[in-house]
């Protein structure tokens, strides 16, 4: 087991460095740079621009100074747009925002979601299925920037219970409605994918056996249908907790809380390239560390898996 | 010598303009709380004030630092650093007293040197300011030299004579030079503390400012808060305790968390304005503002196309749009149409009557008509040409429309709408047929637009070359009085129509009612919060 996770361990490191080449490859090739406005610099000023941050470089050597300030320093570089901060800086502060919405959010969807999926498999083609199986699908199919000025409108405006929009360092009413923005259309995927997953394995034969011998179906759910059932979401829940991260970018800019989704975007627009480097990087190492975390649980759910 | 020296002192006007805060009406009876919550579209960027670029940072930046002089609601300058000045003969040498009392935030006094420090900082290529142009915009003496590197900052133009006595040296005469002093560029900034933490100076608690205000907290993303600062030399007159900058990135949310109470002030939402305005006029202003919307005819000999080579060709482009359809029925906030590129409401303007701004649309589309089968456009044989514009909900809706007015004339429009990166390239490179583009003034004065055109200037995007308009230009900044050269000169963009002038932008916004001070009508949208004042109600 722990040279499973020390190999997969080893193996991040060459994988993220080449994700900083491509990225890097990549982000230099669109047309445009960073010091684009209405009004075209001098050239004297672009000069002294790039020159401050190393543009003027050639690529490689640009690629080399990133990838040794990274290892040696732990330095991800400047951002071309936010001048009084450095890409550390904008993780450290944006990314823990996000971690905290997102957690909550990954609590909320997995919960729900496996609760509205195991009752809508137990209660198959009833009323009650397709009752969970609708509301699960409106709110997959409404876009975050729908919903969310939804909620304002109701939870701030009409009702006054909660705050329009801000963080104040993660206040839990300031929590609510973007948990509730985030993790809707997650709900609805696991709620469908879990229905689908009890129902196959409600149908298998060790589960026939089972009630053959006469186990309460309470006890036939509980003890013999649901890990199994819950294999297909392991593997669905990894990405998901990286998605929520990545696709907060609704979330940052209707809730106004500093998270570091809006960043994955504007970074992207404002061709702020450390900025770009530095989510790429932080995304690319959560989805190694999590898909890790899925790997060794499902040796502990499913006694086949053996490392 | 002493002739001179009365002369440069009666040329002064050291009661230039009066210094005031918040002006309270002695009727109005103060609330009880004195907070203001203020709206930003996007995130601070940066409060540093010889980095700034949005109007974002700048408007926080407005609260915690103070240049030598401010604007009220008329663009008319207000004394703040400086308490009076006096002129050189030549009119290229300025020195500027300035106000003994005016303290920094952590009770280090103000003095000629940290103008000094901050204006050389502007330009020196290791700050490498994307603004350090606005130094040599202001004529201020080898600042081109400091920027390319080829002297150092301390060979610009500005001296401190002592510590309550600014010396600045210009290239040329520039009638409108003090004007230009409230950008936020030219802001003094403290020495010591940039000098101590670097990049990290300006973080709540670090930076020093000698502004109304200090900074109390930001969560970047999220909020800036700034707190009466006791030090600040007008202090006694400052109303408003503390001011929240919110950042909200979608204007609807924004106008629903205003009708919440979280903001005390909004933009109003694209479309929305003619029904507020009418339901609600007591919060619903609108003004114009300092920028105009136009599309550019590329006119370079080799890669612009055949067609907008012809001056006809391009004046019927102008004359087939109506702008009246635009401002009423697609924009819909009060703006105004322009057939100038500089709006009336820059400070001493008059729009000149250009002739086919006074014809009515219909006599217009006929002429176009007209215009372009004299140029050989029939309909078998129509002109087709491309407009570029970057990706924008608003951009598409006025460029849609026009499209329509093109093809009542026969006038074949494709539309390309692209990122703002790859269009600005594409603009520079001048590959492009028609292009959307828009300009906001640095300055209160029409030069900041006319200036864009001259041939030689970095920012003509269209290779309009015409020897009489750049002779207006460059005699406008010794002229006193520039603006009939300033009018001319608008005739003659009317005349060869190197682009069309669509409309001049207005802001508008929904202001709580028992907010008073706010200048509304402000064409820069330059605002102070120690000017608010809430009354109860």
């Amino acid at each position: 087991m722990f040279s499973f996770i020390a190999r997969r361990l080893l193996v991040a490191v060459p994988t993220l460095l080449v994700l900083i080449v491509i990225s890097a490859v990549l982000m230099h090739a669109a047309p445009g740079g960073p010091f684009n406005s209405e009004r075209k610099l001098s050239a004297e000023v672009l000069a002294n621009l790039q020159a401050k941050y190393g543009l003027d470089q050639p690529l490689y050597v640009q690629i080399w100074t990133y990838i040794r300030d990274l290892v040696l320093h732990f330095d991800f570089g400047p951002s071309f747009k936010y001048k009084d901060r450095t890409v550390n800086d904008i993780i450290s502060q944006g990314f823990p925002v996000t971690l905290v919405y997102g957690f909550w959010s990954f609590v909320i969807a997995t919960i729900l979601g496996i609760g509205a999926g195991v009752i809508a498999a137990i209660r198959q083609n009833t009323p009650t299925d397709y009752l969970v199986l609708t509301v699960a699908i409106i709110g997959a199919v409404l876009p975050g920037y729908v919903i969310a000025p939804i909620l304002v409108l109701v939870f701030t405006l009409k009702l006054g219970w909660l705050p329009g929009g801000g963080w104040e360092d993660g206040e839990w009413r300031y929590l609510v409605l973007p948990v509730i923005a985030l993790s809707t259309g997650y709900i609805a995927s696991i709620a469908r994918l879990m229905r689908s997953s009890m129902l196959e394995t409600l149908n298998s034969n060790f589960v026939r056996t089972a009630r053959a011998k006469g186990l309460p179906e309470w006890k036939v759910i509980t003890r013999h249908v649901m890990k199994p059932a819950l294999l297909p979401i392991l593997s669905y829940l990894g990405p998901v907790f990286v998605g929520m991260i990545t696709g907060s970018v609704v979330i940052d800019m209707y809730f106004s809380t500093g998270g570091i989704g809006k960043s994955f975007v504007d970074s992207a627009l404002n061709r702020d390239y450390s900025v770009m480097l530095g989510v790429t990087l932080l995304v690319g190492a959560l989805t190694i560390v999590f898909n890790l975390i899925v790997d060794v649980l499902y040796a502990f759910i499913d006694p086949k898996i053996r490392y | 010598m002493k002739k001179n020296l009365l002369l440069s002192t009666v040329l002064s006007l050291a009661l230039t303009g009066t210094t005031f805060a918040a002006t309270v009406d002695p009727a109005d009876k103060l609330a009880g709380t004195q907070t203001f919550n203020f709206w930003l579209l996007d995130s601070i960027t940066t409060l540093d004030p010889q980095l700034i670029e949005a109007v974002e940072d700048s408007d926080v930046a407005r609260q915690l630092f103070e240049g030598l002089y401010t604007e009220d609601g008329s663009g008319d300058l207000v004394d703040a650093g400086a308490i009076g000045y006096t002129v050189s003969e030549d009119k290229k040498t300025y020195t500027f007293q300035l106000r003994p009392e005016a303290k920094w935030s952590n009770g280090a006094p103000v003095t000629a040197n940290d103008y000094v420090y901050a204006w050389q900082r502007l330009v020196d290529p290791a700050t490498a300011s994307s603004y350090a142009w606005y130094m040599e915009l202001m004529q201020v003496d080898n600042a081109t030299a400091v920027i390319a590197g080829e002297k150092p900052p301390s060979e610009l133009g500005v001296k401190a004579l002592d510590d309550l006595t600014l010396e600045v040296k210009l290239i040329t005469p520039l009638p409108y030079f003090r004007k230009m002093l409230v950008h936020s560029s030219v802001l003094p900034v403290p020495k010591a503390i940039i000098e101590a933490n670097g990049q990290k100076w300006t973080e709540p608690g670090v930076l020093v400012g000698n502004g109304a205000y200090t900074l109390t907290e930001h969560k970047p993303g999220e909020k800036a808060v700034v707190t009466r600062n006791p030090l600040y030399w007008n202090n006694a007159a400052t109303v408003i305790q503390s001011g929240s900058f919110l950042t909200v990135n979608d204007e609807n949310i924004a106008f629903t968390r205003y009708e919440a109470g979280e903001l005390d002030t909004v933009g109003i939402p694209t479309g929305m304005y003619p029904q507020l305005s009418k339901d609600r006029p007591a919060e619903a202003s609108s003004a114009p503002r300092a920028c105009t919307y136009y599309y550019l005819l590329n006119m370079d000999p080799e890669k612009g196309p055949e067609a907008l080579k012809n001056v006809n060709v391009r004046k019927a482009l102008s004359y087939a749009v109506d702008r009246d359809i635009l401002v009423e029925k697609v924009l819909q906030s009060g703006q105004i149409p322009a057939y100038t590129l500089t709006p009336g409401a820059m400070a001493g303007f008059t729009v000149p009557s250009v002739d086919y701004a006074t014809m009515t649309q219909a006599a217009r589309s006929e002429e176009a008509k007209q215009l372009l089968a004299e140029a050989g456009y029939t309909p078998e044989n129509p002109l087709k040409l491309t407009l570029n514009y970057n990706t924008s909900e608003g951009h598409k809706a006025i460029a849609v429309a026009v499209q329509q007015f093109y093809k009542a004339v026969g006038v074949e429009l494709t539309l390309n709408n692209m990122e703002w990166q790859v269009h600005s390239d594409i603009m520079h490179e001048r590959t492009y047929e028609l292009a959307r583009s828009a300009w906001c003034g640095d300055y209160n004065e029409a030069s900041t637009f006319l200036d864009l055109f001259t041939s030689s200037s970095g920012f003509n995007d269209v290779a309009y070359l015409n020897a009489d308009y750049d002779k207006l230009m460059a005699d406008s900044k010794t002229m006193d009085d520039p603006q009939p050269n300033y009018t001319k000169a608008e005739e003659i963009l009317a005349a060869d129509m190197p682009i069309i002038p669509i409309y001049h932008y207005t802001s508008s916004r929904m202001l709580k009612t028992d907010v008073r001070g706010y200048p509304k009508k402000n064409v820069f949208g330059t605002w102070y919060l120690k000017e608010l004042y809430r009354v109860a109600e």
